[in-house]
């Protein structure tokens, strides 16, 4: 490994592993997770809830021992199988999936909580400036309990800011807030850290909230990240058939790959890698176009049609059984058992069968 | 129409039922259908309230007529008798006593409780059980066992007395007094304290971790904060008791206020000197009352989990190697409160059967305790149902009130329930005096509002739709009664009336002060025998005793763990 005058990245796990005793048999919470942030970067860790993501957290925190793997912040090393760098000591800000906020203090007592060993006057000064950034000023002498959820959330960021950590974890920020809310606080939230500078991962099971805020996603799946890259790069080309899978909406076509095309029902496709052998195609709904049937070929048939206004999704059954979903704008209607011809827009992509 | 068609079998069915079940057909609130029923029972109506007025009133006598006889004292009579009964002092032994059993309760309790409750303790299950164990154990037994321990003629005594000590340091007075009763109260703080961690969300804790604060520095300025309402609830609950209790500081000899009262009882015919201090114990008790509606009821946040959102099982602080100390702190507590206890009674039974002590009078007055007991009993459901039907179902402000009357009784020193209530009887009532049943009375006064609970919470079950209900899957009137009504009511005055029983037969100062010559009780020869030093005699009632009492508690719990749902 060289060491060169890079900057360390904010944050670098490697062949990170925790296991549970869970009564009788042992699970694996986080299997072998590597991911890297960069300093300042602010990065989504979704997943479905129970693949490892909450755990992965609070290993970075402190509050879980590593079994394997090494986590550093900063190019510091905080923990792996036999140092742990208690959570105190770390430097890193925890936004709480319920806020957590001390309800025995006022919410300026919460903000100044880690700000113990400044000065009063630059105490002061820090305070004001954070109540600033997250737009809390007024609110500093109420109790958590006379907030609204949006308020005690932007309280729990603030808490976690102030004391200038080196990274800031949130666990589920918005889960605890309704949906018309949600939106704004999260557009507030993005707004807040970038104008923080501080590194940042959060963690949620929300594909939508982690596609729209951050620059990349790290898609986590049974205790593995399987896929770290942009929104636009997960969708459009993720790198696994569960990623695929995880992310949006997904037909899967079986297929035989021949290097750069793959043959399949609807006839040969253009594929973006080189693929050999019995294949899956990924299909998304969106890439699905119905044509008119051409007389004397067999016809695919619609089957189930759901309209939205804006778009509609219609499933049709291709010849051999096999069901597609489209999904298309709303002109045209689509009758049950109307038959049809399906295109592709190619390049697709495939993943090796192995079953 | 569902009025009189069919009324339920008279002879099959307890007084108190029917009483309930006329009272409720008659009180519901009213639709269109019932505005006839309620005419039909109107009659019944008024009759109901003005017997569930009779008994909150007769529950108020004692404490009346303490006021009556306190109210014929002058001013200056009043300043002189301030002298006499060293009322000063009295006030000020209380206080220690009080102060002292709270501050030490709490050391046992707060690290008891947060070592079962947060950290990965082995064992950790029993020793939560083993924890609530003491309170089974009254504080007269408590003080018999200290004293047949530690005291003269005790076991340890015995053991030294080849080794020439002739004499140990006395463990009567405060320091009796004070360790008897912080060795029975703890659980009381313990139990709260648990509840409170448990209710505690523990990423409280990890923010103030994440914020750069050690495990001790996050304790001091998050955890205890906001276990103070938790810490101040037991606290108080101890307080009350430590205040009231009359088994241990009698026993121990301290004078304190119920021992004090007792005394001058027994030493002078002056009622006046006995009733002040009286008076003063209930305003002591009252300011305790009040301080702890305040600090439940004050508007303040309460502090809870706002939702259980945590993924997993909770984490527990790994003790390693301080586990250690940690169970040999839990293995103190537990020996001195519970073991050594038991020990010393078994140690004593054994010896007195060796030397041929007589279990006969045991028999008898394990009958006497049984009979005072199940009378007591009887008399709490049938007078409590009622005054529990008006408090859950019917409106009304005099209801509402009478029902409180009742429970006034709760937070009065059963000495204080005693000793009125043998001037009234001497006084006003000879023929009532020195029977049974001014001994039943006391009980009652003392121990209703407990039947009452039990028997609130079961009607807070019996929704009125549910017998709507039953009427319209095709029940008749008798048959909604006994398939829907009865059964639902049923467990909780079954359990009310258990719960009293064994309240009573564990019952001390009335009993001591209103049992009829030569009627002797498992409490009354407990104390009598321990008073005398005859440990042999004290031990087999104890034994006796203690299991009742244990079964007691296990209702109590069970009970509270159906409030806990129910509510």
């Amino acid at each position: 490994m060289t060491q060169q005058e890079l900057a360390p990245p904010g944050l670098q796990l490697e062949g990170v592993s925790k296991q549970f005793d869970s009564g009788e048999a042992p699970v694996r919470a986080v299997n072998d997770v590597a991911l890297t942030v960069d300093h300042g970067e602010f990065i989504a860790l979704l997943g479905p809830s129970g693949c490892g993501k909450t755990t992965t957290l609070r290993l970075i925190a402190g509050f879980e021992r590593v079994d394997a793997g090494a986590i550093d912040i900063n190019g510091t090393l905080v923990a792996n199988s036999s140092v742990h760098l208690p959570p105190e000591r770390r430097r890193v800000g925890m936004v709480f999936q319920e806020y957590a906020l001390f309800p025995h203090v006022s919410v300026l007592a919460n903000i100044e909580f880690g700000l113990r060993r400044m000065a009063a006057t630059e105490k002061r000064a820090r305070t004001g400036e954070i109540l600033e950034l997250t737009g809390l000023a007024g609110l500093e002498g109420r109790m958590p309990h006379e907030l609204s959820g949006g308020q005690q959330q932007r309280v729990a960021l603030a808490r976690a800011l102030a004391p200038n950590p080196a990274l800031i974890l949130l666990d589920e920020p918005f889960s605890n807030l309704d949906a018309g809310l949600r939106a704004r606080v999260r557009a507030e939230l993005g707004n807040i850290l970038h104008a923080a500078e501080t590194t940042a991962i959060f963690v949620t099971h929300d594909q939508e909230e982690a596609l729209s805020l951050v620059d990349r996603v790290a898609v986590m799946l049974n205790g593995s990240v399987e896929q770290v890259a942009s929104p636009h790069e997960l969708y459009t080309n993720p790198a696994t058939r569960s990623v695929a899978e995880f992310i949006g909406d997904a037909n899967f076509l079986p297929g035989v790959g021949h290097g750069d095309t793959i043959e399949c029902e609807l006839g040969i496709l253009a594929t973006r890698k080189q693929i050999h052998g019995q294949v899956d195609i990924l299909l998304r709904p969106e890439n699905i176009e119905l044509l008119a049937a051409q007389p004397g070929r067999p016809a695919a048939r619609v089957r189930h049609s759901l309209f939205f206004g804006h778009d509609q999704l219609i499933t049709v059954q291709l010849p051999t059984g096999t069901y597609l979903t489209a999904r298309l704008g709303p002109s045209d209607a689509y009758e049950p058992d109307l038959p049809l011809r399906v295109a592709v827009r190619s390049p697709v992509i495939a993943y090796p069968r192995w079953y | 129409m569902r009025g009189e068609n069919g009324s339920p079998a008279p002879s099959r069915r307890s007084i108190a039922f029917q009483v309930l079940r006329k009272a409720y057909l008659s009180g519901s609130p009213g639709s269109e259908r019932e505005v006839t029923r309620l005419k039909v029972h109107s009659y019944f109506g008024i009759l109901f309230r003005g017997l569930v007025l009779l008994i909150s009133l007769a529950m108020l006598l004692p404490l009346a007529y303490l006021l009556f006889r306190a109210g014929g004292v002058g001013w200056t009579e009043l300043l002189g008798l301030m002298g006499r009964t060293r009322m000063l002092p009295i006030m000020w032994n209380s206080l220690l006593l009080i102060c002292g059993v709270t501050t030490l309760s709490l050391a046992l309790a707060l690290p008891f409780a947060w070592l079962t409750e947060r950290t990965d303790l082995p064992g950790r299950k029993i020793w939560t059980v083993l924890a609530m164990m003491p309170l089974v154990i009254p504080s007269y037994v408590g003080g018999f066992t200290l004293i047949a321990m530690f005291g003269p003629r005790g076991v340890l005594q015995e053991l030294l007395s080849p080794f020439g000590v002739e004499r140990l340091p006395s463990i009567y007075g405060f320091t009796g007094a004070l360790w008897v009763l912080t060795l029975f109260t703890y659980p009381y703080i313990f139990m709260s304290i648990r509840a409170g961690l448990h209710r505690f969300d523990p990423s409280l804790e990890e923010a103030a971790r994440s914020l750069g604060y050690n495990g001790l520095q996050t304790f001091l300025k998050v955890t205890l904060p906001n276990l103070r309402p938790a810490i101040t609830t037991g606290g108080l609950l101890v307080a009350l008791y430590t205040l009231s209790d009359f088994g241990a500081v009698s026993l121990l000899r301290f004078n304190s206020f119920t021992r004090a009262i007792y005394v001058q009882y027994l030493s002078s015919f002056d009622r006046n000197v006995a009733s002040l201090l009286s008076l003063a114990l209930i305003v002591f008790t009252i300011i305790l009352l009040l301080l702890e509606r305040n600090s439940r009821g004050r508007g303040r946040p309460r502090y809870y989990r706002s939702s259980v959102g945590v993924s997993g099982p909770r984490k527990r602080i790994e003790l390693a190697r301080r586990k250690w100390p940690a169970l040999a702190f839990c293995t103190a507590v537990v020996m001195a409160a519970l073991v050594l206890p038991t020990g010393v009674i078994l140690y004593w039974l054994v010896r007195g059967l060796a030397s041929g002590e007589s279990l006969a009078p045991v028999w008898a007055a394990t009958l006497n305790s049984f009979r005072a007991g199940a009378l007591a009993a009887v008399a709490a459901a049938i007078l409590g149902l009622p005054v529990a039907y008006a408090a859950v179902r019917m409106g009304g402000r005099l209801m509402s009130l009478a029902a409180r009357a009742v429970y006034l009784g709760y937070g009065l020193p059963g000495i204080v329930i005693a000793l009125s209530l043998v001037f009234f009887g001497a006084n006003f009532a000879p023929w009532l005096y020195q029977t049974l049943w001014i001994l039943v009375f006391a009980y009652v006064v003392r121990f209703l509002p407990q039947a009452m609970g039990a028997m609130q919470i079961s009607l807070l079950q019996m929704n009125p739709r549910l017998e709507e209900a039953g009427r319209s899957l095709g029940l008749g009137n008798r048959a909604v009664f006994r398939r829907i009504t009865a059964p639902i009511v049923r467990p909780g005055v079954l359990a009310g009336m258990a719960l009293v029983f064994l309240t009573t037969v564990k019952e001390l100062p009335a009993t001591l002060l209103l049992s009829p010559t030569g009627f002797s009780t498992l409490a009354t020869q407990i104390w009598s025998a321990t008073d005398e030093a005859f440990f042999t005699r004290a031990a087999a009632p104890a034994l006796v005793l203690l299991a009742m009492s244990a079964i007691s508690i296990f209702l109590v719990l069970m009970q509270e763990e159906r409030e806990v749902v129910s509510g």
